[in-house]
């Protein structure tokens, strides 16, 4: 009888104390593999054109001629990625300086000007701009901001300037909520000890809030960049992708994310050309630690202050 | 608190199926887009079955196949075995796309049954790996050059359509038009509508890069050609419609009689590769691809069948 009740409440125990526990561990692990797993596969794929291959990381990196068709007997293949990363590079700086200032600027009116407004409208609107789908942005962009900059800027439409809209536009919600976020998280008493001074409203936000608030902003700046090197699909369509450097905001160009969604189906694994791709979305992958790190560097400096 | 259990066991078994699906992945060596749980059982049945299914007549075959590759010809694939499975209940034919580069990588190393490709294989992979594989070429596809509609020209000449895609002529005043900037619009180099044209209509020059704008679906191509003053490309006959211009190649105009006939040059053969002799369900699929019944299928959805080409090709 005791030993029974023993066993029920032993049985209770576990299903609610341990089978909750295994299942979140489970999870948590599984996810770190995961994330292992993806490494290293990319890292050997990768790699592969360097190891296998034997191109240098250096003609990879500097060199501007990509001819990974070219038969053997012309020089062979030619995998420099140079262009590629500058149109990376290129666009989503553009889209950082454009998107910056406004997102920043809408954080601060929605949670210190208008908060009411902010909480009514401004929010929702964001998440809905979270929620659209890239590749509307992309036809979005195509149908309209491309003949658009056709017929009043000029040049092709297909443009670095279009791509970098694109993206702006895609990256504003990121950099806004975060950095409203910070804002939001400043204590009370900075507020009412600035106002206590004497300082204006305007005064108060310029040289108290902002500066509190500059870790949870570059946070915010840093994600949307990240979020803007690894965006593919709405980039694409109106970039243009041409293998080039670009001279001018209106000439077209292209970028890693998209000579990597156009060749790889049309290459086969293991040859030269798709290891070529692998190794750029190793170097993705690279840019995006680098911006994590970045990140964290970015929280810590905010804490210790 | 039984919900919570069902739900954690549910997970658990998710999870379970989500690894195993990783490992076979990681050892075979497969695409990302071979993944799910669901994909790799699928080939792994389907290997099987295809062996076992040998000695059956045409009628009421059972096993199933994939047929991975060419996103080209994977209308022509998807009606096909739409149609053959109809009157096969038993049978099971899977289409993906993904490329011929996968197609053919996948049929190489046994992931799919059928490998659609665009290009013959010694044009993807290594030397030993194409030459075990078994080509069909189960239709041909005719490309036309295609300009925007205010471009005034009709017809262009071999040496025309070369200097403009190696960059040689700029302007449409040069190949007999008005006075308007040439704009390329290209396929990426991995095409096999590219490779196709290059060899065909370019006899191989090597295309200028840093100056055409690259697009990878003949749906946006057509609208970039539509749209923009002075813009030239290539597309499969099946997609050239009222909004854009073909032009005329050597003043042939690109119809079906001409591609038959062997006059207009600009054509490919679609091919299904298998990796040895097809058996079972995957040679019957492939005999109902090429038989006169399926070809007003294919008519009807722009490629022109085999049979009805007067001229062929080996390479």
């Amino acid at each position: 009888m005791l030993k029974n009740k023993n066993m029920k409440s032993r049985y209770y125990y576990f299903k609610h104390e341990y089978s909750g526990k295994f299942a979140v561990t489970f999870f948590g692990m599984f996810l770190i593999i995961l994330t292992l797993c993806l490494v290293v596969f990319i890292a050997t794929k990768g790699l592969a054109t360097f190891f296998n291959n034997h191109f240098s990381p250096i003609e990879f990196l500097f060199s501007t001629v990509w001819k990974p068709d070219r038969a053997p007997a012309n020089g062979g293949p030619a995998i420099g990625a140079l262009i590629f990363i500058t149109g990376s590079v290129l666009v989503s700086m553009l889209a950082l300086l454009m998107s910056t200032p406004f997102s920043v600027a809408v954080a601060i009116f929605m949670t210190e000007i208008s908060p009411k407004l902010g909480k009514k409208l401004l929010q929702p609107a964001i998440e809905v701009f979270v929620g659209i789908p890239s590749v509307v942005y992309g036809w979005v962009g195509l149908s309209v901001l491309v003949p658009f900059i056709r017929q009043n800027l000029g040049g092709l439409g297909f443009s670095l300037l279009a791509g970098s809209l694109v993206l702006c536009i895609m990256i504003f919600p990121t950099i806004a909520s975060v950095s409203a976020d910070a804002i939001r998280a400043i204590p009370r008493d900075y507020y009412e000890a600035s106002l206590a001074l004497g300082a204006t409203r305007w005064q108060t936000i310029r040289r108290v809030i902002i500066p509190s608030a500059t870790p949870g902003i570059l946070t915010g700046i840093v994600l949307g960049l990240a979020r803007a090197f690894g965006e593919a699909l709405a980039v694409q369509m109106v970039l243009g992708n041409t293998i080039r450097i670009p001279r001018s905001p209106l000439d077209s160009t292209i970028n890693m994310t998209s000579i990597i969604t156009m060749d790889m189906g049309n290459t086969a694994m293991g040859t030269v050309w798709n290891n070529a791709l692998w190794s750029m979305a190793l170097l993705l992958l690279i840019m995006s630690f680098l911006f994590i790190v970045l990140i964290h560097r970015i929280g810590n400096k905010g804490g210790s202050k | 608190m039984k919900k919570l259990m069902k739900s954690v066991i549910l997970s658990l078994a998710l999870t379970m199926s989500l690894s195993t699906a990783l490992v076979g992945c990681g050892s075979n060596n497969e695409t990302a887009a071979d993944s799910s749980a669901s994909g790799s059982t699928q080939v792994e049945s389907s290997a099987s079955s295809s062996t076992e299914a040998a000695p059956s007549s045409t009628a009421g075959v059972s096993g199933s196949a994939t047929a991975v590759g060419s996103s080209a010809l994977q209308p022509l694939a998807e009606k096909a075995a739409q149609i053959f499975m109809e009157t096969n209940k038993e049978a099971n034919i899977q289409v993906q796309g993904g490329g011929s580069g996968t197609g053919l990588k996948q049929v190489s190393e046994g992931g799919a049954d059928i490998g659609n490709s665009d290009v013959y294989a010694a044009e993807k992979l290594p030397e030993d790996q194409a030459k075990a594989l078994v080509d069909h070429k189960v239709c041909v596809v005719g490309f036309a050059t295609v300009v925007n509609p205010k471009v005034k020209v009709d017809n262009l000449t071999k040496q025309q359509l070369i200097d403009i895609f190696t960059g040689k002529i700029t302007n449409w005043k040069d190949a007999g038009g008005d006075d308007m900037k040439i704009v390329i619009v290209n396929r990426p180099s991995s095409s096999g509508t590219r490779a196709t044209f290059k060899k065909y209509a370019l006899d191989g020059a090597e295309e200028a890069e840093g100056m055409a704008l690259t697009e990878d679906q003949s749906g946006t191509v057509k609208k970039a050609i539509a749209d923009t003053d002075g813009a030239i490309s290539y597309l499969a006959l099946s997609y050239v419609d009222s909004t854009v211009k073909a032009l005329k190649y050597e003043g042939i105009e690109p119809k079906v009689e001409n591609i038959t006939s062997g006059s207009y040059p600009i054509w490919a053969y679609e091919h299904m590769y298998t990796k040895g002799e097809p058996t079972g369900v995957v040679k019957a699929f492939l005999d109902f691809m090429t038989s006169d019944e399926f070809k007003p299928t294919i008519t009807e959805l722009g490629y022109i069948p085999n049979s009805e080409m007067k001229v062929s090709r080996d390479n």
